[in-house]
């Protein structure tokens, strides 16, 4: 059984691994979670995004959740944000899709087109 | 909605908009009165009298990129098909609660589902929020609070990717202690 007491240990390799580690976030995912967003399997894109970014060993991209943003339609939505870099809107992103984004924007910063449904300069 | 965890995640996310530092999440199962209890409280912003009295209606809403709110008026939907019902209590500037009651063994009632998956998405996505989750089955209770977490692991972020499966662990362990409800 795991016990509060367990934290102690996590953090204390935790804590090794960040001092050799970069601290600011060179990304920012942003999964929409309104109703339409949830409704269409926002929940478990938002899983598929943490579990690659785990397998992955990523530890410098924020995730982050939103509201709506208006493109019920097109749910779920996925933002990509690298830092000096445009804002990516992706659409439909299926847990599968989500995963070959990381690989394709978030890895090999390419920019995976076929899938944008928007894009905002900044 | 498939699962009731995700009207939790839906709920939840109103409760962020509303600006809430500290979200409490109850889910309740009790055989002996045949009743499943959802609540969310937080507090956030609140809303005015007026408001509370419109909010079940799916053409209210506070968002401006569209015109129609479902989250409230399925939850409502689905709890009144249930046997149940959806209270809201709300002050501006006090926060609000949200209380769904479902018949147990209702047919229609939707399963509470992967709620240790919503719950994670709550913490990940907002990690300057405090929630507590609290899981009941008659007697038996569990209770997570992200504050007493957050204590032990000091200056590491509860992002990190090793607390969220510690959480997410615990959280599958102690629920199935207290009881699973389906």
């Amino acid at each position: 059984m795991k016990t509060l007491e367990d934290l102690k240990r996590i953090r204390e390799q935790a804590q090794k691994a960040m001092q050799v580690r970069e601290s600011d976030h060179s990304a920012k995912i942003c999964v929409a979670m309104g109703t339409c967003g949830i409704a269409s399997g926002a929940r478990e894109t938002m899983a598929a995004i943490l579990d690659e970014l785990e397998k992955r060993g990523i530890t410098d991209v924020a995730v982050t959740q939103s509201g709506c943003k208006g493109l019920c339609e097109q749910e779920p939505t996925v933002d990509v944000c690298k830092s000096d870099q445009p804002t990516v809107t992706y659409g439909y992103v299926t847990p599968e899709k989500a995963r070959q984004i990381i690989a394709q924007h978030i890895v090999n910063v390419n920019i995976a087109g076929e899938w944008v449904v928007a894009t905002d300069k900044k | 909605m498939r699962e009731l965890s995700l009207h939790i995640l839906d709920i939840a996310q109103n409760s962020i908009s509303a600006g809430a530092s500290q979200i409490h999440i109850v889910v309740k199962a009790s055989t002996r009165d045949n009743l499943l209890t959802i609540r969310v409280s937080d507090n956030g912003k609140g809303m005015s009298p007026e408001f509370v009295a419109r909010v079940r209606d799916p053409f209210v809403t506070t968002r401006t990129v569209r015109k129609v709110g479902l989250g409230i008026p399925m939850l409502s939907a689905t709890a009144d098909l249930c046997g149940g019902g959806v209270k809201i209590e709300s002050a501006v500037g006090n926060g609000t609660t949200i209380e769904a009651t479902f018949e147990l063994n209702n047919l229609d009632r939707p399963p509470v589902g992967e709620i240790v998956q919503t719950m994670i998405t709550l913490i990940v996505a907002n990690p300057d929020i405090a929630f507590t989750y609290e899981h009941s089955v008659d007697e038996k209770t569990f209770i997570l609070n992200t504050d007493e977490i957050k204590a032990q692991i000091e200056d590491v972020p509860i992002t990190e990717p090793s607390v969220i499966r510690w959480i997410r662990e615990y959280m599958t362990e102690q629920i199935s202690v207290a009881g699973n409800i389906t």
